[in-house]
């Protein structure tokens, strides 16, 4: 299995001011290095400020990384989308979370949807017509929408016309943020399925984004779970889920509600989870989590733990399975993890 | 069990005036609260579920809606006949509602202070004299914002709403409903635009208030989950009726409607598993709704009697009622 | 439905059934937007009134029925004569027809409405665009700070600043006139792009690789427009006053075709025994600009966004 997407050591930084001591940097992404195997969805979890989203944008070409590593299918992507070769810019697609806002108002669905075909000259101009129906088949919807503009179509359909012109361009690989977080759960099941459809029969790799674990367990073959603008706990899906070993994991999955008793003794024990979520401007020191850890000791408040791999693909940035004891010694360091 | 019924909605009907007619969106809603319950209402956006509460508050959008039909009995008078003094007096002391999102409905231009000392001011009966007034103003407010586990209450009250994070404008926004002794809380989706840890914290927040008032709440969510670990009776609404109720335990041991089993299956489970492909069709077009039963188009089990009429409620036992010819004749 | 040459694609026999969507689509949007402009009775007589305006001005040689008083046309015998049916609105101290008059002079009045804001709109609402579109850099800088400059001067006397230093005739009051009118169009659309400019469409559009002038003129304009339309409607209003204005002060239109306000002025001494040289195209300027006015709430109702 290839590795489609390979990150190392991310930072994206924002300056949002300066105080007397300089600059004030909004530390969104604070050195994640992650990869993505081709035709896996991989999918990053995390509340508000833990930077998952800016990782996808930085990806995607929105922001250009303060420093680190990227690459796609080999090829440096560490810079803004303006810089890339076009080539590059059909090969990833994002669907956003809202479609009211992703989709242009004035347009119709036909016009939305020709554009990336005429960009990349993709389809000769007589045969976009009758690509555009297909596509449109393809998401299960009828023809007739092609003359639909988008604020006359439910949410629901609107997604799905943003799916459609995600794939108008004939991608690899594709970035989800949060695609169903705006829709009913009748609605989120249709698309989901309707993704997961799309994915075997097209190839496709998928970063999928979203706050809802009980929709993570079901898309996801990995999950990497984000606080604060760096990684806590990354492993299979299965793993994750099952035997978390990050108190931040643990404190989340705890905190969701379920609808089956089954469910219920799948969460891991009820950890009460107090005070806010600090804004990434102010990250504390050491451990970024170790104001809100029931279980943290003196260390966590000085070092910053290294990711660890516990066990065979499964890595936790956390002191209590730091390999070595403190004395400030290097961790292991963050060797190929796909 | 008696219980005393506090609020008790019948065949309501609310239309809204839009381009080619009306909008019959609420089609003979029927809903109780006891006092001292903890209600849930779930359904999918537009089924009628914010319509239904604004309604009970009286505050739809005056030209364009129409209440067509029913009445909403609290404590024995219908709010719907209500004029002046006594409807002021269910919105002051009887009812108070949460909004969804913390943001909008807190004044950016008022500090949270004037505001929460706005809504006790309002429910006070004429006091004595005015210094006495201002006094318990302000000891309630305080006595407001520690219940609801706020720190430092002085400087909160000072601060803007802006300046508050999220989670502690809806914490705001809950002492607000809760001060003044009130019967009954109207919680629309607490916690929905909030982080999950929050939202759990929020919602916990609010059954230990609930508990410790014994006070009556509704709660109102699309999140099946949130409605079975928050509530101990759910009723299920559908496109502007009530489609199924029971209580909880009950209604996730065992769901009868199609719609509800549909909503059920749709949700993804912490099990894994897959899910299943949601239910199939839209909403129903509120300008010309279907004759029968609302969801009969999109019923797997529809029968031609579903499109005569629309179901009633048939009693179950145990407080189990299903609208859905399915089930005529009671337990099956 | 005629036949077309046999296709195996699905689609091609299709393309007839949805250009049928289209069309009906179109009408459904038409009826929408007749609706909402409609539901204000103000905004309907705002039309009325501005139909019956701008079709007495097209149609001026046929309407008005001394079309020869409008240019040199002397006849003491029937000078200054009161309102009758002969001369609806009177006559004025050459004999000439005051209705005739106002209406050629609304004529001149649209003209010069049309002609400016043709010119400063596009002008207009083009740098407001690329000025939204690159805020914070120093093209927005430059653009934003003459626009400032402009904004800063009283209008009418820019306006007859420049008029009294060129010759004082109509196309140099119409260039004083557009020269300032373009600001407000540039500060309207660049409120709009700046922030359509982080809208997620717009982003969207970007990461596939369209070409700025797509994102300018196709992605972001369109949805600028609204604002600019019911502007512009309001607007003829304004510059008819302006246009007034000048000509009041003897700047515009130069005799014998007649301005609405030089009427005004000229018939100022006569008042109030000949009251008819005045009152007449003072209520004619009040009609028409109010015309224009409820006419552009009514559009600006129309395309509001929303249920």
């Amino acid at each position: 299995m290839n590795d489609i997407v390979q990150i190392e050591n991310l930072k994206k930084y924002f300056a949002v001011g300066k105080n007397s001591e300089g600059p004030i940097f909004l530390r969104a992404v604070d050195g994640v290095s992650l990869n993505i195997q081709e035709g896996e969805t991989f999918g990053v979890v995390g509340e508000s400020g833990s930077g998952k989203s800016t990782i996808a944008y930085t990806i995607m070409g929105m922001y250009k990384p303060t420093s680190g590593k990227m690459l796609f299918k080999g090829q440096n992507i560490a810079m803004d989308v303006s810089k890339r070769p076009q080539h590059l810019k059909k090969e990833l697609q994002i669907v956003f979370q809202d479609p009211g806002s992703s989709l242009n108002p004035k347009m119709t669905v036909r016009q939305l949807l020709k554009l990336p075909m005429r960009l990349h000259h993709l389809v000769p101009p007589d045969e976009i017509e009758e690509k555009i129906v297909q596509l449109l088949e393809k998401v299960e919807l009828p023809p007739n929408y092609m003359y639909k503009s988008t604020p006359s179509i439910g949410g629901g359909e609107k997604q799905m016309v943003a799916i459609a012109r995600a794939l108008a361009a004939g991608p690899s690989f594709m970035v989800l943020d949060e695609p169903t977080s705006a829709l009913d759960v009748s609605v989120q099941a249709k698309i989901i399925n309707k993704l997961l459809e799309l994915q075997q029969e097209l190839g496709l790799t998928y970063l999928f984004i979203t706050h809802d674990l009980s929709l993570m367990r079901n898309m996801a073959s990995r999950v990497a779970i984000m606080y604060l603008g760096r990684i806590c706990e990354l492993a299979t899906a299965k793993e994750f889920f099952e035997e978390p070993l990050h108190p931040y994991t643990r404190m989340l999955l705890s905190s969701i509600p379920t609808v089956s008793a089954e469910e219920d003794l799948m969460k891991p024990k009820k950890v009460v989870s107090t005070g806010e979520i600090p804004s990434p401007v102010n990250i504390p020191p050491g451990c970024s989590f170790h104001l809100r850890c029931p279980e943290r000791n003196s260390q966590c408040q000085k070092d910053d733990p290294g990711m660890v791999e516990v066990k065979p693909g499964h890595w936790v940035r956390c002191h209590q399975f730091s390999a070595q004891p403190s004395t400030g010694e290097q961790p292991i360091p963050l060797a190929n993890i796909s | 069990m008696t219980m005393e019924t506090l609020l008790d909605i019948q065949n309501l009907h609310v239309w809204y005036r839009v381009y080619g007619g009306y909008l019959k969106v609420l089609n003979g809603v029927n809903f109780t609260v006891n006092k001292g319950e903890r209600v849930g209402l779930v359904g999918e956006a537009g089924c009628g579920k914010t319509t239904t509460m604004k309604t009970v508050l009286r505050v739809l959008p005056y030209q364009v809606s129409k209440i067509a039909q029913g009445q909403i009995m609290f404590k024995g008078r219908d709010i719907l006949q209500m004029n002046g003094k006594a409807l002021q007096n269910v919105r002051s002391k009887g009812i108070a509602m949460i909004f969804q999102d913390p943001s909008s409905a807190l004044n950016p231009v008022f500090t949270v202070g004037e505001q929460l000392r706005d809504v006790i001011r309002y429910s006070l009966d004429s006091q004595t004299s005015r210094r006495e007034r201002e006094q318990t103003i302000e000891r309630v407010a305080m006595q407001a914002l520690k219940e609801v586990s706020m720190p430092d209450q002085a400087r909160i009250m000072e601060t803007y709403p802006i300046q508050l994070s999220g989670g502690m404008r809806q914490r705001v926004c809950i002492s607000m409903a809760i001060t003044m002794g009130r019967e009954l809380v109207i919680a629309d989706e607490p916690g929905t635009s909030l982080d999950v840890t929050i939202q759990d914290q929020i919602l916990r927040l609010l059954h230990d208030l609930v508990k410790k008032h014994n006070t009556s709440i509704i709660l109102i969510t699309h999140s099946l989950g949130v409605a079975r670990e928050m509530t101990d009776r759910i009723y299920v609404m559908y496109a502007g009726t009530m489609v199924e109720t029971a209580q909880t335990s009950e209604l996730f041991a065992n769901p009868l409607h199609p719609y509800a089993l549909g909503l059920l299956a749709s949700v993804p489970k912490l099990t894994g598993g897959g899910i299943a492909m949601g239910i199939p069709g839209h909403l129903p077009d509120y300008l010309n709704p279907p004759q029968g039963c609302r969801f009969s188009p999109r019923c797997p089990r529809a029968m031609p009697i579903c499109d005569s009429s629309p179901p009633p409620f048939f009693d179950m036992g145990n407080e189990h009622k299903v609208a859905c010819y399915l089930f005529q004749g009671g337990r099956t | 439905m005629t036949t077309s040459s046999h296709e195996t694609q699905s689609s091609r026999p299709q393309s007839q059934y949805q250009k049928l969507s289209a069309k009906v689509i179109l009408a459904e949007n038409v009826h929408k937007y007749w609706y909402k402009f409609s539901r204000n009775r103000l905004s309907v007589i705002g039309l009325v009134v501005v139909t019956v305006v701008v079709l007495a001005a097209l149609f001026a040689p046929w309407v008005a029925p001394y079309p020869q008083h409008a240019s040199t046309y002397v006849d003491f015998k029937n000078a200054n004569l009161p309102p009758s049916f002969r001369f609806l609105m009177g006559t004025d101290i050459f004999g000439r027809d005051i209705f005739s008059r106002i209406i050629f002079a609304l004529r001149g009045a649209l003209k010069m409405a049309i002609l400016v804001l043709a010119i400063s709109v596009p002008i207009g609402v083009l740098l407001g665009l690329i000025a939204g579109y690159y805020k914070n850099t120093w093209i927005d800088v430059l653009i934003m700070r003459i626009t400032d400059v402009f904004l800063a001067i009283p209008p009418l006397i820019l306006a007859l600043a420049i008029a009294s230093v060129l010759k004082p005739n109509l196309t140099n009051s119409m260039l004083a006139v557009t020269i300032m009118w373009w600001p407000w169009y540039t500060r309207l659309v660049f409120g709009m792009a700046s922030s359509y400019r982080n809208e997620n469409f717009v982003i969207a559009a970007e990461l596939t690789g369209a070409s700025k002038g797509h994102i300018l003129f196709r992605e972001i304009l369109p949805n600028c427009l609204s604002p600019v339309f019911t502007k512009m409607a309001l607007d003829v209003g304004w510059v008819i006053l302006i246009g007034a204005s000048l000509s009041f002060v003897g700047l515009g239109e130069q005799a014998p075709t007649p301005a609405l306000g030089q009427m005004v002025s000229d018939a100022a001494r006569y008042m109030p025994d000949f009251w008819w040289y005045t009152v007449f195209p003072a209520m004619a300027i009040v009609v028409v600009i109010l015309g224009f006015n409820l006419l552009g709430d009514g559009i600006r109702d129309m395309l509001e966004q929303g249920v």
